[in-house]
């Protein structure tokens, strides 16, 4: 191994332009560019190896708005340190020029107003140019989908990931990893596996009764003169925060010392010039993982959505952080010789849809899997007023919309509803299409239950939510944001320890919520068998279509101190 | 895809008495082929402290931290069969302790000089989220320990 000092000479040299002598290139140089196909594109080849990378699509096949989080806290040894720097923070560490392209990109700030000066992002028919476009320059590439791909939208849904399998087997996937695909159950990810082109890693996927790997660990491919073992590694916390009855013979975990050996193999069995890992752990999993495994050269990030401009170095190791719902496409350029990494150049490459163009093969298909539903997808349900958005660690507009509904709806006093991080966003002015309903909550377990629950056990629920998000030891955190609530404000400091961080706990109307009183609660996505009422989508609809024009200013009822 | 012994079972009838032979195994000793001798611990005497478990079992001697690998989940799956593992090179006896569980003793197991591996494997209840303790005698007479957290949760929002 070469130690720390070479690898950042070696880096140095080789990467002036998108290096990582501390932050600060990306935004001096992508402000110098023009905003064209060609200039998001370029790159300087380097090296031998090239990755492509592209992670937590969620299904999303059309160019989208997806409002990068307000709030995104840091706990421990993560506190500041990205991603979890967000707003103005983030623009003035990376060098970004406040209303550029990139600033919209990869940022909150002013939001709606770059929205329609930059257009949509996203889009597989755009995907799949950059991804032949990077491929034309360098045609053995390896193209890696870190997961969360069969799901997130109304025809995924309908037609169990298989619109999703055909547009990434024709984007040429080499291998990916996965985790909101299990939600389909276990039986349909074996029927897909079993005819996909490509590999499908899991070197922490266990049989559960046996507790021996059930699903290939990694894959070899010799590219680029270089033998390189691409280990895939799958959300740990799958049978915890998605329900484990949909994939009863499976067993996940984080698994360190199955990480190692499976490394260790790598280098010593298979005799591999470069590791990369293919990850869902969530990025301050990997963060960590990272300084405990020895040997990784390189993780692909993914599960958390986060969209950082340059690579982040752990020991020898680099971290590369893709975003989500198709808003970019990550190059890595690899000098790989003599079994060592000696040098990276990187690229995290913005899909602006309105400049760089749709590759017609992939739109064709994209159209033809649409089809059957165009008439359901395009229905107009409503009108948004105000943007509407999800992503942050608390309540988002689109949050408390849901809440609304299922409050209305349902008639119950409090609302939960819960923190994933994905849902693209709606500027102000755009219709509410059936298609965006789905796109806020498509699941194979949506069904909205009503119950009742005492005060106790609302801040329980709450206390256990909030220690997954902001527990200081990485490896306890399951990686969603924090659980989001309707009829209730509250305050959380999240520096306290599980089960001190929520208190002020307060129904709308101001009344105390009493710890010995029941309360009537509704809320979708429960991980439990067997669970009754209508589905979310359809709850949301028929609020919308009351309301017919939706208003959701963000609300004041989280108050966070310890941050 | 890998070959593995639910599929090597699912491919014939002559891999039944292999599955109720290994099934029961799996009960046991899942991750070490050279299962030791494994007796359950000391009769059941509710409200005794963790501590009061490992004292019984160290007659008072000190105990010093390393040389035990305890493997475990951070976060249990399901915290009704939570697998848990302790390892450690030279030692004649394990406990293991839940020091959440109403009864904190789980397992004492027993090495014979014979044994390949000193590591016994097993599942376990546990009623909330807690330390586990694994304590080990070794052959020289010390007692080693490794303490592991593990996270017991109601469940809920992926990303």
């Amino acid at each position: 191994m070469i130690n720390k000092r070479e690898f950042l000479q070696a880096a140095l040299a080789t990467t002036a332009l998108w290096g990582l002598s501390g932050h600060g290139n990306w935004g001096r140089l992508a402000a110098q560019q023009a905003l064209s196909q060609d200039r998001l594109l370029q790159f300087d080849d380097f090296g031998n190896v090239t990755l492509i990378h592209v992670t937590d699509i969620h299904a999303q096949l059309k160019p989208l708005w997806f409002r990068e989080p307000a709030v995104n806290i840091g706990v421990g040894e993560a506190r500041g340190r990205p991603p979890h720097v967000t707003g103005k923070d983030f623009l003035s560490m990376f060098g970004i020029a406040p209303g550029s392209p990139d600033a919209y990109a990869l940022t909150h700030e002013d939001f709606t107003a770059l929205a329609r000066t930059y257009g949509r992002m996203g889009g597989m028919d755009r995907v799949a140019t950059v991804v032949k476009a990077i491929r034309a320059a360098r045609p053995d590439a390896i193209l890696l989908d870190g997961g969360d791909t069969w799901h997130g939208s109304m025809t995924a849904l309908r037609t169990q990931g298989q619109d999703m399998v055909n547009v990434m087997s024709a984007l040429g996937v080499d291998a990916m990893t996965s985790h909101w695909e299990w939600t389909l159950g276990q039986d349909r990810v074996r029927e897909i596996v079993d005819g996909l082109p490509f590999a499908f890693l899991g070197a922490n996927i266990f049989d559960a009764e046996w507790d021996e790997p059930a699903f290939e660990p990694y894959k070899i491919f010799d590219k680029g003169g270089a033998r390189i073992g691409v280990i895939g590694q799958a959300f740990p916390y799958l049978p915890i925060a998605n329900p484990r009855w949909l994939f009863p013979d499976y067993s996940f975990g984080i698994q360190e010392a199955r990480m190692q050996e499976v490394v260790d193999h790598l280098r010593g069995t298979e005799k591999v010039d470069l590791v990369v890992c293919l990850s869902h752990n969530g990025f301050d999993v990997d963060h960590k993982m990272a300084g405990q495994v020895q040997g990784i050269d390189v993780i692909l990030t993914g599960h958390t959505h986060d969209a950082i401009p340059e690579p982040v170095l752990v020991g020898q190791t680099i971290l590369i952080a893709s975003g989500s719902n198709g808003k970019f496409v990550s190059r890595v350029d690899l000098d790989v010789r003599d079994g060592r990494m000696m040098g990276f150049r990187h690229k995290l490459i913005p899909v602006f849809s309105d400049v760089i163009a749709p590759d017609p093969d992939m739109a064709a298909l994209i159209d033809a899997e649409r089809a059957p539903f165009a008439a359901d997808l395009d229905e107009v349900v409503g009108t948004t007023e105000s943007l509407l958005y999800r992503r942050g660690n608390f309540n988002g507009t689109w949050d408390d919309l849901i809440c609304d509904a299922i409050r209305s709806e349902r008639d119950v006093q409090i609302a939960l509803s819960p923190g994933v991080r994905w849902g693209p966003s709606l500027l102000p002015g755009d219709p509410i299409r059936r298609e965006d309903i789905h796109n806020a909550c498509s699941m194979s377990y949506g069904q909205v239950y009503r119950t009742e629950m005492t005060g106790e056990t609302i801040k329980a629920v709450m206390e256990d939510v909030a220690d997954n998000l902001f527990n200081p030891d990485p490896y306890y955190q399951q990686g969603g944001d924090m659980v989001r609530v309707g009829g209730l404000s509250y305050a959380i400091d999240v520096a306290k320890p599980m089960g001190q961080r929520i208190s002020a706990l307060t129904l709308d109307g101001g009344e105390a919520v009493d710890p010995a009183k029941s309360y009537s609660v509704a809320g979708w996505a429960s991980v439990n068998e067997g669970t009754d009422g209508p589905q979310i989508w359809d709850v949301i609809e028929a609020h919308v279509r009351k309301l017919g024009s939706v208003r959701a200013e963000p609300r004041e009822t989280v108050t966070v101190s310890g941050a | 895809m890998e070959m593995n012994r639910r599929k090597t079972i699912a491919l014939g009838a002559g891999g039944v008495a292999a599955l109720i032979g290994t099934a029961a195994l799996a009960q046991t000793a899942p991750a070490t082929t050279t299962a030791p001798a494994a007796a359950p611990a000391a009769p059941v005497t509710p409200g005794k402290t963790a501590e009061q478990w490992i004292a019984e079992f160290t007659g008072g001697a000190g105990v010093t931290e390393g040389g035990v690998e305890l493997t475990a989940p951070e976060i249990a799956e399901n915290g009704n069969t939570v697998p848990v593992s302790v390892a450690a090179d030279g030692a004649s006896e394990v406990l293991l302790v839940a020091t959440g569980n109403p009864v904190g003793g789980v397992m004492i197991a027993r090495f014979g000089p014979a044994a390949g591996r000193r590591e016994i494997a097993t599942r376990i209840r546990l009623a909330r989220t807690q330390d586990i303790i694994g304590v080990a005698k070794m052959e020289d007479g010390t007692f080693r320990q490794a303490t592991a957290n593990v996270k017991v949760t109601i469940g809920g929002c992926g990303g």
